[in-house]
């Protein structure tokens, strides 16, 4: 499988999907406050 | 705290911020082809000399100038209690959005002075490697350097949005 790395559209488009991902991430601890900033 | 604190911090993040992103983007989108083109052309020389050393100085120094300043202007915010730079690192509540954008810059300055900056010493000459380890270098200082180009992605979506309505509107609902 070529590496997603060694081209610019590869690197792009997964730093997208990652985004996507840690908003979700991110929403999830928001909502399951620990803490700080109820 | 004087009013003019917190904004004269960010604007220092910020610049330090744009010029170190800035010369990323410049690396990723322009170097890369730009030095496999002029490699073809045996004219890569004046890149490696003249080029590469001024941007990877600027490159690095706006890394630590844009995370000091990031750490700082975090500590300047208290919730509930907890100073936001560590409320931030440690994902908690309302500081985690803007702590994934912290975490991510962080392992981007790591990637800077780590990978990316040793690999690029043995390929401009600074220290001494021989071809095989020159082309290794070069190998991995390149996939650091997507790497960094990945996460500025997520980092400056997280940066913008962090302290933003996207995430405290779903705290105050």
């Amino acid at each position: 499988m070529k590496n997603p790395l060694d081209s610019i559209w590869g690197t792009i488009i997964s730093g997208v999907v990652l985004t996507g991902i840690l908003y979700f991430v991110a929403e999830w601890l928001v909502a399951h406050n620990t803490g700080v900033g109820a | 705290m004087s009013v003019w604190q917190e904004p004269l911090i960010r604007w220092v993040h910020i610049l330090a911020g744009v010029m170190w992103i800035g010369l990323l983007y410049y690396f990723n989108f322009v170097n890369v082809a730009a030095v496999k083109e002029a490699t073809a052309a045996g004219e890569a020389a004046p890149i490696s000399k003249y080029i590469m050393p001024r941007a990877l100085l600027f490159f690095r120094w706006a890394a630590v100038v844009t995370w000091l300043f990031g750490a700082w202007l975090l500590s300047t915010v208290t919730v509930n209690g907890t100073n936001g730079f560590v409320g931030a690192f440690l994902l908690r509540g309302a500081l985690a959005p803007i702590g994934i954008g912290a975490w991510l810059g962080t392992i981007m300055l790591i990637n800077v002075w780590g990978p990316i900056w040793r690999n690029q010493q043995k390929i401009l000459g600074f220290v001494p490697a021989t071809d095989a380890e020159k082309a290794k270098a070069r190998r991995i200082a390149f996939l650091a350097s997507r790497v960094n180009t990945l996460l500025s992605i997520p980092m400056l979506f997280f940066m913008a949005t962090g302290p933003h309505a996207l995430f405290v509107e779903q705290i105050f609902h």
